[in-house]
């Protein structure tokens, strides 16, 4: 899950007295499915213990074995479980797994027998051997596969070395199911609550083929809720699943996500018409909300937005001493106060984002990352030298990729107009569609790309091998064979000293090579219905988390 | 007639060919990789991925499946939607958006009508610049701008009636459409005003009013009669082009009001680089106008007398 | 005559005094373009929007001599201002870094957990408050695990009412915290409400703090606010800001020069494209129309083609197809892609036009009397239809503009830093209700232009229009 999460994830709610199918014939002879009416919706029923919500985008994919999204996480987190799940205070608790136990070399599952799919039929270890093959399959072409690397043969049968049926993973009967690793892997818990992981019953996914998961009755659910109603692009409807082991915990017997669209002031005004329970605010809607007296609430996504260079050959950025001349005449600080004007975001200072955990406590408190000194004259300095280096006589503009979004072009127009003026140096904005900035970093095509990081479980090596020369996600090609050491020796290793500082140095060498610029860790604000409670914001996993939420009077 | 119908619709077949194609030329010069995600992957799920859209075969390999799945009704499975076809994503969401457009068309015709027949009737007084001022409004107000004001507006009418009489965004009732279709038909209302307002005024000096007027037929006998009804003939024509463009230019609307219509789909789309799903939409957008324009010329021989269909 | 002799003279030959009983020409004779001319000057709303239009070049062309901000320059200090005067500063020395207040005689976990934790005592400011930063201090509570400050820019008038959740301490021993977020100089009201950690006491306590405006020596330096000299010794002054006539948009960049700049681009788009697909259409149309018959055939039904296309769509992707690189404007992109879409029309009107010119009898005339084709395209053919070309270019610009301004504003269009009026009014949208001139100047630019081009266009139509010649 990653870059360009959309600001503001959806949510919201309300009541149908009513609901009025138009079936719409046309000259074309079309019946719609799009125009199912809601008369008289409201954000939050008490009664019934409903809820609407607006979501940002349809979900594009909800077959877990595909997911790559944040709103198909979001809708498969209330559909589905894995073995483990996150409890309401973001802790590992169990799933349909009831207890576990786990050593160096693998784990196993004992699944608890009143776990049920949406059809009354068990949830059996079957189902989860069966999930975790195909996603690994070359075929299915996951793009996700990855996650599943852990488990011994996961990334050979992925490339095609191996079949499937090789992947260290057995039914050992209908509820025990064992793990083996391909390397000691210390956070593999954590990993069972993740998308990927979650089961999918055989029977059922090859009887509906290419269809899997494209309609409420393509798919089955283990989870709190089930899809009820799904009208693309318009609405999708969650109900409380009553075949769910655990239903006694659910509140909510309904999320209907109403409202479908990206646009953050229709929400705001689905929110103030009473329509929507919950509603993301960017930095221009955040003042109309002020001015309605709502109570505004901010949360950190745990995502990292940062500038990454490219260290192909030829290219300037390959050279450290440019590198440093921005280092030290960017000020994060400047950026999320006064460019990006919205409360929460913290300044970026390291690779590692603030919540992530260390040996005992917070890793950044262990070991704090080093403070850069803002210094235009030591900058003017560096570009020199750089330039002496490079046998230039001035320094060509560099060319800064960026999304299309406004946030990114705003930043792009800040750090153009910034170096500009601090180091005489220009920038080339390169604004690009999602596909064409891919295409572009993929193939190197910058010198500068605005990128960002949104971590896929908890645990520091979803930030940690980032840059390793082997990742395809290092999108500059940083290459620095202790880095790679570093990665290696936290991967191999189950013993949190061993692995934190490991990293602690990775974070040095992130900052005194200038691998990256941190920019910022993302927050976001939003609104809540005071009326709805128990809404769960997570930084791994579904988001937000409507499973423990409740309607008070 | 018959004739005439079936040589309009065979040029407008191979239109559509030629739309077809040229989108295809376009969309494959589009830089970029539809297959690119967030998450880079390794060459082997790439190649299955590649195989599974056909995208590892030549371009033109690729243009002739596409056009013999097309003649067969079929545009594919939506890239970015993996499970969804092309036919069924037209399907839902086509309809929303003609049926705004139609609202649209209808507000816009008779908005036109109304105002242009008051503004002829009332020429240079009170009524007639009051309405030729809205007017100019209309046609120079880009509608990103109604759309954002019509928007506000509705929510200030909701809190000041304490109840959400008219909702702001959604789709699904009739009181869903009414603001996002007078946004999206007010450009086309402001021209067929003005269009109206002019045709009324030449035909106030017709010979054939005057000889009514002689007769002493009554006042409103003759405005309904006679003026009305020949300074309609010019709306029809100009309305096949505006079908098309109220269809095609409701982005906007759509996204403000939260619409699932199907140009929210394109623009996506294109950002997305989602092949099929930008064939889809512009071959079957390209076949509805001209259709469309097909239907108006034809409609236009029947209530025009004088209009001979070759 | 007797006078007998047979010689004339000279008066002889002089002209018989005519008596002209016809009717007197009284008019000297028009040509066509004069008495169009006269005939729109007539046309007082026609004659309001050229002059509009004239003014519109010279805002675009002589406009940025004559107001030289730079409208790439970035203001972070003065971000969004309204349209007014410029302010005052007071000259500071660089941001300093300050550490807080953390005690250490005090628990950062409460010991005892209490139901209703008060909110905190003595709640004050550190340091005069200033728009660099604000920095805030309180007492410690007991039972407190942490604090959240908020801040708003009226007075809290409930719990819900508190504004910008500006940030947390985590600890009950961390009793200071500094906002550097956004700060104008205008009044806030800063509020702050003890939590055990988890929940938050619904208790708070407000303060209201005027921050003052301040600018650091380096910047004002920088922008040239103060020479090198006066540099040395202006720590405690106080400074003009630079003037922003029109306000500032989200990056404190001055409006009116964006405008400026903007309109160039605009106006390139609205009448360069119009230009070039007319001239492309009437090349098109004229051949089709002169030569008639196959070929005639063949060129419309291409550009029938061409017309089925839907225009937006085809726009976008021609747009996309076409590609923006690095640090491109994209401006040509949109152009090609407009001329692309745009030129049937025109090509189907010439093309009627001359078809219908060709059968007149003076053309025909002039073929008896042997003239070549070029002496008729020139000397007959284009003139006569040069006022139906002159009405279609002035209607397409206003339609060029909006295309430019619709692109831009759904993200397609001109790509930044480059600003259209189109693209700033897609950045002024989101801010309507908070800074609404970062809108209104933009669209009210758009509209009157838009509005100037469509009056001409209605009267050239008029004026052009040899059926109404005038009679007197």
């Amino acid at each position: 899950m990653l870059q360009c999460r959309v600001l503001n994830s959806p949510p919201v709610v309300y009541r149908m007295y009513c609901r009025i199918i138009l079936a719409l014939s046309l000259c074309c002879g079309f019946t719609s499915a799009a125009a199912i009416a809601q008369i008289e919706a409201t954000s939050v029923d008490f009664k019934n213990q409903k809820i609407t919500i607006a979501l940002a985008q349809e979900p594009p994919q909800l077959n877990p074995l595909k997911a790559t999204d944040q709103v198909s996480f979001f809708i498969l987190g209330h559909v589905s479980e894995g073995l483990l799940r996150y409890d309401r205070r973001g802790r590992l608790a169990p799933g349909v797994a009831e207890k576990w136990e786990m050593d160096e070399t693998g784990a196993t599952f004992w699944l608890r027998k009143n776990a049920r799919w949406s059809d009354g039929l068990p949830v059996t270890a079957h189902d989860f051997v069966f999930a975790w093959r195909e996603a690994v399959a070359p075929i299915t072409a996951s793009e996700y596969a990855f996650v599943l690397f852990p488990i011994k043969n996961g990334e050979k049968i992925n490339t095609g070395a191996l079949d499937k049926s090789e992947l260290g993973v057995t039914a050992i009967d209908d509820y025990t199911l064992k793990v083996e690793f391909e390397r000691p892997c210390a956070y593999f818990l954590k990993l069972t609550a993740f998308g990927t992981y979650f089961p999918v019953r055989q029977d059922f996914y090859e009887n509906r083929g290419e269809r899997y998961a494209a309609d409420v009755e393509d798919m089955l659910y283990n989870g709190p809720f089930r899809l009820a109603e799904w009208v693309h692009s318009a609405s999708l409807k969650m109900v409380k699943n009553e075949n769910y082991w655990n239903r006694e915990s659910i509140t909510l017997t309904e999320i209907d996500a109403a409202y479908i669209t990206t646009d953050t002031t229709a929400r705001l005004n689905l929110f103030k018409d009473g329509k929507i329970a919950l509603t993301g605010l960017d930095s221009e809607t955040i003042k109309d909300a002020l001015n309605q007296k709502y109570r505004i609430r901010k949360f950190t996504t745990g995502s990292v937005f940062y500038l990454e260079f490219n260290f192909r050959d030829g290219r300037l950025t390959a050279n450290l001493n440019l590198r440093r001349a921005m280092q030290v005449v960017f000020d994060p600080n400047e950026l999320v106060n006064k460019v990006l004007a919205t409360p929460g975001n913290l300044p970026g200072y390291s690779l590692f984002p603030v919540w992530l955990d260390g040996v005992e406590g917070k890793f950044r408190k262990e070991f704090p990352a080093k403070r850069i000194n803002i210094d235009i004259e030591e900058g003017r300095r560096l570009v020199a030298l750089a330039r002496q280096e490079l046998n230039l006589e001035t320094i060509p503009p560099l060319i800064l990729l960026v999304g299309d979004s406004p946030t990114a072009a705003k930043q792009a127009e800040y750090l153009q107009g910034l170096f500009k003026t601090t180091l005489d140096l220009d920038l080339k904005i390169d604004i690009q569609t999602f596909k064409q900035r891919l295409a572009k970093m993929t193939a190197g095509e910058f010198d500068i790309v605005a990128a960002g990081w949104g971590p896929d479980f908890n645990d520091i090596m979803t930030f940690g091998d980032l840059m390793a020369s082997w990742n395809l996600n290092n999108r500059g090609r940083y290459n620095n064979p202790r880095y790679d050491e570093l990665v290696r020796r936290a991967q191999n290793s189950t013993d949190p000293q061993v692995r934190m500082e490991a990293m602690a140095e990775v974070q040095n060498i992130i900052i005194d090579d200038v691998v990256i610029l941190p920019e910022y860790e993302q927050a976001v604000v939003y609104l809540q219905h005071p009326k709805l409670k128990g809404v769960v914001r997570r930084i791994v996993g579904q988001d937000p988390d409507y499973t423990y939420a409740r309607v008070v009077q | 007639m018959f004739k005439y119908t079936l040589k309009r619709l065979l040029a407008g077949v191979i239109t559509v060919w030629f739309i077809a194609t040229a989108t295809f030329v376009a969309m494959h010069a589009v830089p970029g990789d539809p297959l690119l995600n967030d998450k880079a992957v390794t060459p082997e799920i790439r190649r299955n991925l590649e195989e599974k859209y056909g995208l590892d075969k030549p371009v033109f390999t690729q243009y002739l499946i596409y056009m013999g799945n097309m003649l067969q009704g079929d545009f594919g499975i939506s890239f970015t939607q993996q499970n969804r076809r092309v036919n069924d994503i037209i399907r839902d969401h086509f309809p929303v958006s003609a049926m705004l457009g139609l609202l649209a068309i209808f507000f816009a015709t008779a908005g036109g009508i109304v105002w242009g027949a008051l503004t002829a009737t009332y020429r240079n007084r009170a009524p007639d610049v009051v309405i030729m001022f809205l007017v100019i409004l209309g046609i120079s107000v880009p509608s990103f701008v109604f759309a954002a004001l019509g928007q506000l507006l509705l929510v200030n009418i909701n809190s000041w009636v304490g109840y959400s009489l008219i909702p702001v965004a959604g789709w699904g009732t009739i009181r869903h459409m009414l603001m996002p279709a007078l946004v999206l038909g007010l450009g086309t209302m402001a021209l067929l005003t003005r269009l109206m307002r002019s045709t009324m005024l030449d035909i106030v000096n017709a010979d054939y009013i005057r000889t009514a007027k002689a007769k002493g037929l009554s006042p409103l006998r003759i405005f309904f009669r006679h003026q009305l009804r020949n300074a309609i003939l010019p709306v029809v024509t100009i309305l096949g082009p505006q079908i098309a463009a109220i269809t095609t230019g409701g982005f906007v609307v759509e996204l403000v009001f939260a619409i699932p219509g199907l140009g929210r789909y394109f623009v996506q789309a294109v950002q997305q680089l989602d092949y099929t799903v930008i064939m889809g939409t512009t071959v079957f957008y390209g076949a509805f106008l001209v259709l469309m324009v097909i239907t108006v010329d034809i409609i236009y021989g029947y209530i025009d007398p004088r209009v001979q269909l070759e | 005559m007797n006078h007998s002799t047979t010689a004339f003279v000279a008066d002889d030959f002089k002209p018989a005094r005519v008596t002209v009983h016809a009717e007197q020409l009284s008019r000297p004779s028009l040509s066509y373009w004069q008495d169009a001319w006269i005939r729109l000057k007539k046309n007082t709303r026609a004659i309001i929007s050229l002059y509009i239009v004239i003014l519109l070049g010279f805002f675009t062309l002589v406009g940025p001599f004559v107001w030289t901000t730079d409208p790439t320059l970035l203001d972070l200090g003065q971000i969004s201002q309204p349209p007014g005067f410029s302010k005052i500063a007071l000259l500071v020395e660089p941001y300093q870094s300050w550490d807080g207040i953390i005690l250490d005689d005090f628990p950062a976990e409460p010991d005892e957990y209490i139901e209703v934790i008060p909110p905190p005592e003595n709640f004050r400011v550190v340091d005069s408050p200033t728009t660099q930063r604000v920095r805030l201090a309180w007492n410690p509570v007991d039972g407190a695990a942490g604090y959240n400050i908020y801040r708003h820019d009226h007075k809290p008038t409930a719990f819900n009412d508190l504004g910008l959740p500006l940030g947390s301490t985590f600890g009950g021993n961390e009793v200071s915290y500094e906002d550097r977020l956004d700060i104008d100089s205008s009044t806030y009201f800063y509020s702050i409400v003890s939590t055990d950690g988890i929940d938050e006491s619904e208790l708070y306590t407000v303060i209201e703090i005027k921050p003052r405006q301040i600018i650091t020596v380096q910047a004002a330096l920088q922008r040239g606010l103060l020479t090198a000299v006066e540099a040395n010794t202006a720590l405690g002054k106080e400074i003009k800001l630079e003037f922003h006539p029109l306000g500032t948009d989200a990056l404190g960049r001055d409006m009116l020069a964006r405008l400026m700049y903007g309109a160039r681009v605009s106006l390139f788009i609205g009448i360069v494209a119009p230009l070039l697909f007319v001239t492309f259409g009437v090349a098109y149309g004229g051949v089709a129309g002169y030569h008639g018959g196959r070929i005639d055939a063949l060129l419309m039904r291409f550009a029938d083609f061409v017309v089925a296309l839907p225009f937006l769509l085809f726009m976008i992707l021609f747009k996309i197809a076409f590609g923006i690189g690095p640090g491109e404007s994209g401006i040509f992109p949109m152009l090609l892609a407009l001329v692309m879409l745009a030129w049937p029309a025109t090509a189907r009107l010439v093309r009627g036009q001359v078809l219908q010119i060709r059968e007149e009898g003076y053309i025909q005339a002039a073929r008896l009397l042997g003239a070549r084709d070029s002496y008729l395209i020139l000397r007959h053919i284009i003139p006569n239809t040069i006022g139906v070309i002159l009405v279609t270019l002035t209607f397409a610009v206003p339609s060029a503009i909006f295309t430019e301004a619709f692109l831009s504003f759904i993200g397609m269009g001109v790509a930044p830093p480059t600003p259209s009026w189109g693209s700033m009014c897609n950045e002024g949208v989101k801010t309507m209700l908070s800074h609404p001139h970062e809108l209104i100047f933009p669209a009210l630019f758009i509209s009157v232009t838009v509005l100037a081009f469509n009056l001409l266009g209605d009267g050239l139509t008029e004026a052009l229009d040899s059926r109404l010649r005038s009679r007197e």
